[in-house]
């Protein structure tokens, strides 16, 4: 009994790990343009597929010779990964985004311009890769850590790990560096912002840059965890992350930190409960009725309207 | 008789004092005025008349009944009306709209009668209508009638905003700096216009205004806060010549 | 003239429909595509509502649409049909073509009384948080669905053609293209009316500025649920209408995705515009068809086209205006506002 319970406190972790990753980006996002941007889930899609080709070309698949071991092809495709989802990112926001945003158009007309964006990317995808799935190559030594009659892998562990590591940095950089400071400044008063010469495209370059990067980072971890990728892997999991950055607090990195875990923790003890149909069903209502007892989120501050 | 009795109101936001046990009374057909330097908490204490703020103690009764509890709109359909600061018209509806819709408490026909066009939806809404364009004829704004609020001037704005304010037929009209932002001439039209109103449509006017010139030449008394409390009340020349009135606004040392 | 023209209109466009399809000139295709139309104008126009009038974000426009579909093949399958859930018609099946308007208001009633429930969470919130709640009611309705195995579960649930079939037992007319026309119309009509009075002008000035309506006098709460509950009421009636055409349901095809098309639907329309919406109903379900032979590349095309529409019209076909805006003249024939 008590070993599955800590069974399912892992798994929860692990998925609260993807989820707050991914509940990251969209928050960074909405803080700083009130945008939500809904490929978001699809960028995590990108980012896995990337990384796949990454680590295969290391791993010689395309011709290259294979010299490194498994280890630092990881240690390769990790950043050069998340460098690269964040180009993704950060292309949609100059092509799609920001000639929207320069038209003054309506909010939400950016917001279905994300929707469609996604689109793009999980169609565009199938078209280009075809219907067949990926088999994400197995990069680490599977270690199976024993304590009683636990079961812990070395994966798992890296990836509650390396959520959390990305969380303290971010928050470093929100709250500790100039850049982040802008970040900030924007959320509250994105017209006073380029009065005081702080070059705002700049720092919405940045977000994106932030955000993707998450998103990529989490991208690897889902692959090496559940290493069948599909063109449509991000969608579900985006709209989720999504809801977890709201029950959180959307706009506070603290928030969709929780909030991943919050709904990863839900959901694991659900279906640790229930039959797996339910899952959506009861996760969903329970974060609902979070949200109506705490409108604002977890972290959320509930803004003054002044007269 | 009193229209509007404040008792030992008191707003706290989070821990700042915006308003502090507030007392005073406004009488029938009454013009009075509330001054105050800048943040002492005169418009807090308009939205909490307008039921916008619930206070945090002490009471509004408005014609014997306490406003605690009551929403804005609630608060509106029993008779209180307010301008804002700065200017909150409709932008992007004509203003015979903006009228219109001011009268919602009062539309007097249900979803039923809305879908299928009673003969009743049909009168009031007719109703509304006529006494909407009537009211814009007597301010003579009645040719902006199809006009969108964003393209008056400022002033004409200031105008169809306090013309949406008597629309619903209050007893007590609440003017937010109705001079802000106009011109000296403007400021003229707009003494003669406040007047009128007064004289013409049986109400108390209660203002808060920065402009002197304004407050003095209207109001037959006048209310100062300072840091939320009132330091001072009187007539207008009372008022002038109060020493605690010229140390909030110019401080101590010009004593 | 005024007063009649549109009536005229509708009337003539309905006759040939009708004649045509009885007369099988345009086949059972065609026909289809055609019942697309009319179920896209009010899912479009009844989104629009909420989302253009006023100003709120509801992603999840779907979970309304299956509320309405399931209810109302479920009643119809039940009372008119025989079949292995239900067993024997409970009534007459001679009298489905006259019971199967009330089956579809019943069917929007039900999915307007979800919107009353996914709505009132909502007024405690602010901002994009709509869009949360209505994502996860999406969520869950279909994830209710999924767990019902009386109505067939993931599999779907069928037997809404035999209803089709018991009505024509009462006259052999082209029936569904009846129904929603008739339907649409009083969609339309619905909407424009709530609209065009002071009641519903409350919506337009929320949207505009809350604070303001509320202080002056505007019950915005109310209106805000009342708009809601119309929103997901028409969407409800336009899932029934939906799954009477189909024949066949399947909680898989009120995802997110088909509440994305809703939302495209609405801005490509322009926000605010009962007839951008009805256009772009128009012209998204034709676009959709003449694409398909493309197959895949069309659900990359599609997207694609509509961010360069947005890229070059950025408030929609119509922006926030009517038809009459744009031709003064139609003004003659038709008071539009």
């Amino acid at each position: 009994m008590f070993d599955t319970l800590l069974q399912n406190i892992l798994n929860a972790l692990q998925w609260g790990s993807f989820y707050s990753l991914i509940a990251l980006g969209y928050t960074l996002v909405y803080g700083v343009l009130r945008l939500i941007n809904f490929a978001h889930g699809d960028i995590v899609m990108v980012g896995a597929y990337i990384a796949f080709f990454i680590s295969s070309l290391l791993l010689g698949q395309y011709g290259m010779p294979a010299f490194l071991p498994g280890w630092a092809v990881l240690a390769l495709t990790i950043p050069l990964t998340m460098a690269l989802t964040s180009v993704v990112g950060v292309t949609l926001e100059r092509i799609a985004y920001r000639p929207l945003r320069r038209k003054g158009a309506n909010r939400l007309y950016v917001v279905i311009t994300a929707l469609m964006a996604g689109l793009i990317l999980e169609n565009g995808n199938l078209l280009v890769l075809g219907a067949s799935r990926k088999k994400f190559p197995e990069l680490i030594e599977k270690v199976v850590y024993k304590f009683g009659s636990t079961y812990v892998t070395n994966l798992k562990i890296g990836v509650i790990l390396t959520a959390i590591l990305s969380f303290i940095g971010l928050h470093f950089i929100i709250t500790r560096t100039k850049v982040g400071m802008a970040m900030r400044a924007i959320s509250y008063d994105k017209f006073a912002v380029p009065l005081m010469g702080i070059p705002i495209d700049t720092v919405i370059v940045f977000t994106f840059v932030l955000g993707s990067s998450m998103a990529g980072l989490a991208g690897i971890l889902f692959a090496l965890s559940y290493p069948i990728l599909d063109p449509y892997m991000g969608m579900s999991i985006g709209w989720k992350a999504f809801i977890a950055a709201v029950v959180g607090g959307i706009g506070d990195i603290r928030g969709a930190f929780a909030g991943g875990f919050i709904l990863g923790i839900i959901e694991i003890s659900v279906v640790a409960v229930f039959p797996s149909s339910y899952r959506d069903l009861i996760a969903f209502s329970i974060l609902l009725l979070i949200l109506t007892i705490r409108p604002t989120g977890l972290f959320g501050v509930a803004q003054t309207t002044k007269i | 008789m009193t229209l509007l009795e404040i008792k030992d109101l008191t707003q706290l936001f989070s821990g700042l004092c915006a308003v502090s046990e507030l007392n005073l009374s406004l009488g029938e057909s009454e013009l009075i005025g509330l001054i105050g330097p800048n943040g002492a908490g005169k418009t807090t204490v308009f939205n909490l008349a307008s039921g916008f703020y619930q206070p945090t103690h002490g009471e509004i009764i408005f014609q014997g009944r306490n406003l605690a509890g009551l929403k804005p709109h609630q608060v509106s359909a029993l008779g209180i009306a307010r301008t804002f600061q700065n200017i909150r018209l409709w932008k992007e509806m004509s203003v015979l709209d903006n009228i219109l819709v001011a009268q919602h408490f009062q539309l007097g026909y249900g979803l039923g009668g809305l879908f299928f066009r009673t003969p009743r939806y049909l009168k009031r809404e007719r109703d509304i209508r006529h006494k909407a364009l009537e009211l814009l004829e007597i301010f003579k704004i009645d040719k902006f009638a199809d006009e969108k609020p964003g393209n008056l001037p400022y002033g004409m704005q200031r105008k169809v905003e306090i013309v949406r304010a008597l629309s619903s037929g209050p007893k007590l009209l609440l003017l937010d700096e109705p001079a802000a932002g106009l011109q000296s001439t403007d400021v003229t039209e707009l003494i003669t216009l406040i007047q009128w109103v007064y004289d013409q449509f049986n109400l108390s006017i209660w203002m808060i205004e920065h402009q002197m010139k304004v407050v003095m030449s209207l109001c037959s008394r006048i209310a100062v806060i300072d840091f939320g409390r009132l330091i001072a009340s009187g007539t207008p020349s009372e008022i002038q010549n109060s020493p605690e009135v010229i140390k909030a606004y110019l401080g101590d040392d010009q004593l | 003239m005024k007063r009649f023209s549109v009536p005229i209109l509708l009337v003539v466009l309905l006759t040939t429909l009708m004649g045509l399809a009885w007369f099988e000139v345009i086949d059972l295709y065609i026909q289809t595509i055609v019942l697309f139309m009319g179920i896209n104008i009010i899912t479009s126009t009844s989104l629009n509502l909420v989302n253009g009038n006023m100003g709120e974000f509801s992603c999840g426009h779907a979970g309304f649409i299956a509320v309405g579909a399931y209810v109302s093949s479920i009643l119809s399958v039940a009372l008119f049909t025989k079949s292995r859930a239900f067993g024997a018609p409970l009534l007459p099946p001679e009298l489905a073509a006259y019971g199967f308007p009330l089956v579809l208001i019943i069917g929007g009633l039900a999915a307007a009384l979800t919107g009353l429930l996914v709505a009132l969470p909502s007024f405690r919130t602010r901002d994009d948080y709509l869009a949360i709640i209505t994502i996860a009611a999406n969520y869950i309705i279909i994830s209710t669905i999924i767990n019902i195995d009386t109505i067939g579960g993931a599999r779907g649930f069928m037997g809404m053609k035999r209803v089709i079939f018991a009505m024509e037992k009462c006259a052999e007319i082209p029936w569904m293209i009846l129904w929603v026309f008739i339907f649409m119309v009083i969609s339309v009509i619905i909407i424009r009316r709530y609209m065009s009075s002071t009641y519903g002008k409350g919506v337009e000035a929320i949207r505009q500025d809350e604070v303001a309506a509320e202080i002056m006098s505007v019950n915005t709460n109310r209106i805000k649920l009342v708009t809601f509950m119309i929103s997901s009421g028409l969407a409800g009636v336009a899932g029934g209408l939906y799954a009477h055409t189909v024949g066949y349901v399947n909680p898989k095809s009120f995802d997110l995705l088909k509440s994305t098309e809703a939302l495209v639907m609405v801005y490509l329309g322009g926000m605010g515009s009962i007839s951008g919406s009805i256009i772009a109903a128009v012209v998204f379900t034709l676009m959709l068809e003449l694409l398909r032979p493309l197959q895949i590349i069309k659900w990359v095309a599609i997207p694609l086209l509509l961010i360069i529409i947005m890229q070059f019209r950025p408030e929609g076909i119509m922006g926030h205006r009517e038809l009459s805006d744009i031709f003064p003249r139609l003004k003659k024939f038709y008071k539009f506002k």
